[in-house]
C-alpha cells in the first residue's frame, strides 16, 4: 500500500538562495536599461537575439547561462564596449534612461563615463596602486581632494585597508583577488551610476570571489550591478534579478536567447521555464 | 629457484644507433656555425683594436685634425659633427615613427595598417645609397651640402626602424589594458598617451637607440649630402660638418700612415659607441618586459 504523500514533490530549491528577494514593486521599480528587441551580429553570425527586459536601479541583475550564449557579448551591449570589436553590429534598441545608446550623437566615450565595467580577468595598468584609481578621475577633470577620491574608492571596494600603506607600490604586486578589487575601485573611482561586472571571480578563489560578492552587496547601495556569471551559486548568492540566457540550435547555427526573466527566488525555486529548470537544476550546462 | 632474466640491451643499435650519429654531427655543425658568426665578431674587434692602438690618446678626442697631416691631431670636429647629425636624426625619425606605429597599430583598420607595414618594410631595404642620392637630389642640388641634409637622409633610414620596433612593443601591450581605460570612459588618444606609451616607452626608447646606432655607421647616405674635410669643431647645421664615417672613408684613401691609423681609432669609436648603445638598448628593454609582466 502506497504513501500518498512519497508522491508530493518536495519544493526545494537545487541551490541555496541566501537571502529571500522578489521581484520589485511595479511603484518601486526604476528602470535604467530598457532593452528592447536586441541583437548582436559579428559578421554573418548572430550571436544574441531577441533580447527583451528591463535592468532595475539599485539591484544587482545576474546574467546566466551556459558557456557561449552571449552573456558577455549582451553585457558588452550595455557600455558599448562592442563598438571595439570589428564587425560587430547591433540591432534592437537599448534605452538608457529614455535615451537611445546606439542613438545617432551618442558619445561612447560619454557612455562609458556613466557606465563602468569589470572584466573577466583583472586588469590593473602598470602603475603604482595610487595611480590606478587616481588616473581616471584626473584624466576626465575630478582633480579636486584626489587623495580623498581615491582612499573613498578603495575603502568603497573593500582594499583600503590592505593597501594603504603601501599606496606607491605597483598594482602588479597585488595578489589576484585584490587586483580584481583594485579594478572595481579604480570603475567605481570616478563614480558611474552603472557598473558592468563580466565575470568578475571567474579567475579568483573561492576566498577572494567570497570578498567580491560581499562587496557587490554593498556596492548596490549606491550603483546599479549587472553581473554576468556562469555560476549559479554566485547568481544565487548576490543577484535580486536574474535573466538566464540559453542557446537556440537551430539549421547549424547557434544562437543566444534570453529564456527567462525573474526575481532571482522565482528563477532557482520555481521557474516557468523548463529550459530554466533543466539549467538550473544541474541537467545541463 | 630464480629464473635467469634474459639480459636486455640498453645500447642503441641498427637504426636508432644512425640517427645517434646523425644526432651528433648535426650539433656539430650547429656548434661551428655559431662560432663563425661569433669568430667574425671577434676577429673584426681584434684587427680594429690592434691597428687603433697606436692612435688612441685623449689627443684623439680632444684636438682638431691637423691640417697637413702626420702624426697627431685628433677627430674631435667629425665627434661633434656626427653626435648632431644624429641627434637631429633621431629628432626627425623619432616623433614620426613613434606616431606612425601608434596609427597603425591603435587606429588604422588592419588592411590599412598591413599597407603601412609593407611600404615601411619596403623603406626598410632600400639600399642606403639610393636614400643619399635622393636627398641629394631634394635638399642639396641648388643649396650646398648640409648637416640637416645629411640627417634627413639618416632619418630616412631610421624611419621604418623606429616605427617598426615600436609597433612590436605596442602590439605586446595586452587588449585589456586599452579596455580597462576605454571602460572608464576614456577617450582613444588619451588611452595611448596616458597608458600605452607609457607602459611601452622602454622599448619605445629601445627601438630608437637601435635605430641610433645604425645611423651613426651610415655612410653612403652622407657622402652626397653631408661630407666635407674640415678641421675645425662647428656646430652650424646649415653647412656640411664632418663626421666619423665620412672620415673614416677620407682617410682609408690618403697615403698618410697616421692617417691610417686615425681612421682606424674612429672606426673603433662607431663601434664602442654602437656597443654602449646596444647593451643600453637590451638594459631598456629588460625594465619595459619587467614592467608588463609583474611588479
Amino acid at each position: 500500500m502506497g504513501n500518498r504523500s512519497d508522491t508530493i514533490s518536495i519544493d526545494v530549491a537545487p541551490v541555496e538562495i541566501a537571502q529571500r528577494r522578489h521581484a520589485p514593486l511595479p511603484e518601486n521599480r526604476e528602470v535604467v536599461f530598457d532593452v528592447q528587441d536586441l541583437g548582436v551580429r559579428y559578421g554573418a553570425t548572430t550571436a544574441v537575439s531577441g533580447v527583451d527586459f528591463d535592468i532595475y536601479r539599485n539591484m544587482i541583475t545576474a546574467v546566466i547561462g551556459p558557456s557561449g550564449c552571449g552573456k558577455s557579448t549582451f553585457i558588452r551591449c550595455l557600455n558599448r564596449m562592442n563598438d571595439l570589436v570589428p564587425g560587430a553590429q547591433v540591432d534592437g534598441k537599448i534605452l538608457y534612461h529614455g535615451e537611445d545608446l546606439y542613438g545617432s550623437g551618442v558619445d561612447p566615450v560619454e557612455v562609458r563615463r556613466r557606465i563602468g565595467m569589470v572584466f573577466q580577468r583583472p586588469n590593473p595598468f602598470p602603475k603604482s596602486i595610487y595611480d590606478n584609481v587616481a588616473w581616471g578621475p584626473r584624466v576626465l577633470g575630478m582633480r579636486k581632494d584626489l587623495d580623498e577620491r581615491v582612499e573613498r574608492a578603495l575603502r568603497g571596494a573593500a582594499l583600503w585597508e590592505e593597501v594603504k600603506d603601501r599606496l606607491k607600490r605597483s598594482a602588479l604586486s597585488l595578489s589576484g583577488g585584490q587586483q580584481q578589487r583594485l579594478c572595481i575601485a579604480r570603475a567605481i573611482a570616478i563614480e558611474p551610476e552603472v557598473l558592468l561586472l563580466d565575470e568578475p571571480a571567474s579567475a579568483l578563489d573561492p576566498i577572494a570571489t567570497t570578498s567580491i560578492e560581499e562587496l557587490m552587496h554593498g556596492l548596490k547601495r549606491d550603483f546599479t550591478l549587472v553581473i554576468v556569471t556562469h555560476n549559479m551559486q554566485q547568481a544565487a548568492r548576490v543577484a535580486d534579478m536574474t535573466a538566464f540566457f540559453s542557446l537556440e540550435v537551430g539549421e547549424g547555427r547557434r544562437t543566444g536567447v534570453l529564456v527567462e526573466y525573474d526575481a532571482t527566488e522565482k528563477i532557482f525555486t520555481n521557474p516557468s521555464d523548463q529550459r530554466t529548470e533543466d539549467y538550473v537544476t544541474g541537467r545541463f550546462g | 629457484m630464480a629464473v635467469a632474466a634474459e639480459r636486455i640491451s640498453l645500447r642503441a643499435t641498427g637504426r636508432s644507433r644512425r640517427r645517434l650519429r646523425l644526432n651528433r654531427v648535426m650539433e656539430g655543425v650547429a656548434v661551428l656555425a655559431a662560432s663563425v658568426a661569433l669568430a667574425a665578431l671577434g676577429i673584426v674587434v681584434v684587427s680594429v683594436v690592434v691597428r687603433a692602438w697606436p692612435a688612441l690618446h685623449v689627443s684623439l678626442f680632444t684636438q682638431t685634425p691637423n691640417l697637413f697631416g702626420g702624426p697627431g691631431g685628433g677627430i674631435s670636429s667629425a665627434i661633434v659633427g656626427s653626435a648632431l647629425i644624429v641627434a637631429m636624426a633621431t629628432g626627425m625619425a623619432l616623433p614620426v615613427g613613434v606616431l606612425a606605429a601608434i596609427f597603425m597599430t591603435e587606429f588604422a583598420r588592419p588592411r590599412v595598417a598591413a599597407a603601412i607595414q609593407l611600404f615601411l618594410d619596403v623603406l626598410n631595404g632600400v639600399p642606403t645609397i639610393v636614400t643619399g642620392i635622393f636627398v641629394y637630389g631634394l635638399l642639396v642640388i641648388g643649396h650646398l651640402q648640409s648637416a640637416y641634409a645629411g640627417a634627413f637622409a639618416l632619418a630616412v633610414v631610421m624611419l621604418p626602424l623606429v616605427a617598426r620596433a615600436t609597433q612590436e612593443v605596442l602590439l605586446l601591450v595586452p587588449n585589456t589594458l586599452r579596455e580597462a581605460s576605454l571602460a572608464l570612459g576614456v577617450s582613444r588618444w588619451r588611452t595611448v598617451v596616458g597608458v600605452i606609451i607609457p607602459t611601452t616607452l622602454g622599448g619605445i626608447l629601445t627601438g630608437t637607440v637601435i635605430a641610433m646606432a645604425r645611423a651613426a655607421g651610415e655612410t653612403a647616405p652622407l657622402l652626397f649630402t653631408c661630407s666635407i674635410f674640415a678641421p675645425a669643431v662647428s656646430t652650424d647645421v646649415t653647412h656640411a660638418l664632418p663626421n666619423i664615417p665620412v672620415l673614416i672613408f677620407t682617410y682609408s684613401e690618403q697615403p698618410d700612415p697616421a692617417l691610417h691609423q686615425q681612421a682606424w681609432a674612429a672606426a673603433l669609436v662607431l663601434m664602442a659607441f654602437i656597443l654602449i648603445t646596444s647593451l643600453t638598448a637590451r638594459g631598456l628593454l629588460a625594465r619595459s618586459r619587467r614592467k608588463l609582466t609583474h611588479g
